[in-house]
């Protein structure tokens, strides 16, 4: 029988060192409101969503009030929108019409966040996945809470140089679209090398086409009760530490695994995957960096940083696969700038660069991560330092993802707000050779040696 | 049945089992075993109960029971057994 002692830790860990449910996020097929009108195409994908979704909010609060454990976002994702909309949008402003009508679902059902304004174009881009690159600076400027993200290299295709040319610059329309908010629509722009089809994360989450009609897919967080873990075992050697990550990972994946199959039996709706990412957030005590600070750095950034952050990533992958049948999604630790209140600190007092962090990215879950950059990078530049990153996750076959965000109007030195979980970040100062001959010579770069594997 | 855990923390003081089991026999709710201790000062406690013949909602009990914290100076929650159990438990 649960004994008084269990009780305590597991609702510590929920009062004290913020564990949570990070997101319940739904993914709903959009595959079967294709067709040749665009308005008959919005219409169907707003009737699909509102009625999929419509009690995805209110389950999501029932869980949280009965377990006790607080679920901080509900989210959707969909179908990535390049293909949905591939046979009927001829231009821009059907693209557009198609995010708004998404935000207008959001917005209706109640959730943040709704991911899949995408295109998949890892070896090439059709017509339409084009329109769709092009449409998001306006897209992101118009809509609230529509995320768009781009695939544009995977281990098995290679890098769509193209794709990351253009990218470079719709990174930087982006900013300069929502330039009235610090630049924000460029938080709501991943762009990706080997995306997996289930994260349920914001801004990359979009429904992939191997999925069912629809899905529930839950991320777990809880960088504070593995910091709070670590503080016990203060100076002892690997092997211990090593432990005790894997231990509290398994215990808040178990938690994600409750609320996932709660949630799938309530909505009726299969559940898919838990994705067990230490998220930080802006918050005391939410933080990852603060964890590798805790393995023993004085600041994240420090020599070391690399292999503390590797053998977290590892733990925290090897606790969860035990507490889960299906892990997916990214899963593994997050490195944001802006949302980690010890990636900000380590960033003001000069411990933590663009070139460390691009290092860690090798290691950890996903990519360069809430970067704010100065407003006037090139967008060359911009596009090799996607085209590095994607190259991280080709050669080591894992996802790599870049959301920066070149703040329009400030420069280094300055700090830049974006409010609630997206926090606030220093801009950071971007090595200023140019690599535009690189970038400008077009085409893909061929899929790796490893990658024949038929 | 589905088992419902109620934990009670905060400052000691006379009557808080008490009221709390008052107000569990005035809605129905059965207690299967009650397990209390005092650490670093505080009062804390656990029940597993049953309230699988309570007419209230299982929000109602919640808010119910929040309110009784509140008249004593405590804080009470009720939490559904399994997210103890897939915890703490292979």
């Amino acid at each position: 029988m649960i004994n008084l002692f269990e009780v305590r830790e597991t609702n510590k860990m929920i009062e004290e060192y913020n564990l949570d449910v990070r997101t319940i996020t739904m993914g709903i097929s959009l595959l079967d409101c294709c067709g040749t009108d665009v308005d008959e195409v919005c219409g169907r994908i707003y009737e699909k969503i509102t009625t999929y979704a419509e009690n995805l909010v209110s389950t999501g609060e029932e869980i949280e009030q009965e377990f006790g454990i607080p679920i901080v976002n509900k989210r959707l994702s969909v179908t990535p929108i390049g293909l949905v909309g591939a046979a009927c949008c001829k231009m821009k402003d059907d693209f557009i019409k198609i995010a708004k009508t998404l935000d207008r679902a959001a917005k209706t059902v109640g959730v943040n966040f709704l991911g899949g304004y995408s295109a998949l174009v890892s070896k090439g881009m059709t017509a339409g996945e084009r329109l769709l690159i092009e449409s998001i600076p306006s897209a992101m400027a118009c809509t609230e809470r529509v995320c768009s993200s781009v695939n544009v290299g995977s281990t098995k295709t290679g890098i769509d140089m193209n794709a990351v040319k253009l990218l470079g610059e719709i990174i930087l329309e982006t900013a300069e679209s929502t330039k009235e908010n610090d630049s924000l629509g460029c938080a709501k722009l991943v762009v990706f090398c080997n995306a997996p089809d289930d994260n349920p994360f914001m801004a990359g989450a979009f429904h992939g086409v191997t999925e069912a009609d629809a899905i529930i897919n839950v991320g777990v967080s809880g960088p504070g009760v593995v910091k709070h873990a670590l503080e016990k075992v203060r100076g002892e050697d690997f092997g211990v530490l090593c432990e005790t990550i894997k231990k509290t990972a398994f215990k808040v994946t178990r938690v994600g695994q409750l609320v996932a199959r709660e949630a799938s039996k309530r909505l009726g709706i299969p559940f898919g995957i838990v994705d067990l990412s230490l998220a930080p957030t802006p918050a005391v005590g939410d933080s990852v960096a603060e964890i590798l600070e805790e393995i023993g750095l004085e600041r994240v950034g420090a020599p070391g940083t690399t292999a503390a952050l590797a053998l977290l990533n590892d733990q925290v992958k090897k606790g969860g696969v035990m507490a889960s049948s299906y892990v997916g999604g990214l899963s593994g630790a997050f490195i944001p700038v802006s949302e980690d209140r010890g990636m900000i600190e380590a960033v003001k007092m000069g411990a933590l660069t663009l070139e460390k962090l691009e290092a860690m990215t090798c290691v950890c879950s996903v990519g360069l991560d809430m970067v704010a950059i100065p407003g006037d990078t090139r967008a060359s530049t911009i596009s090799g330092i996607i085209a590095d990153e994607m190259a991280i996750g080709m050669i080591n076959q894992k996802t790599t993802a870049v959301r920066l965000i070149p703040v329009i109007g400030k420069t280094v030195g300055d700090t830049v707000e974006f409010g609630g979980l997206l926090g606030y970040a220093p801009v950071m100062p971007v090595n200023r050779y140019s690599c535009e001959a690189m970038i400008d010579r077009g085409g893909r770069i061929p899929a790796p040696i490893h990658s024949f594997k038929n | 049945m589905k088992k419902t855990i109620i934990t009670v923390v905060g400052q000691d003081t006379v009557g808080i089992i008490g009221k709390v089991c008052t107000y569990l026999a005035d809605n129905q709710v059965n207690i299967l075993n009650i397990s209390q201790t005092i650490v670093d000062g505080y009062f804390n406690m656990m029940m597993i109960t049953d309230t699988d013949h309570s007419l209230q909602s299982f929000e109602d009990l919640a808010k119910g029971l929040e309110k009784v914290g509140e008249g004593i100076g405590v804080v009470i929650k009720m939490q559904h057994e399994d997210i103890f159990k897939s915890m703490h438990r292979i």
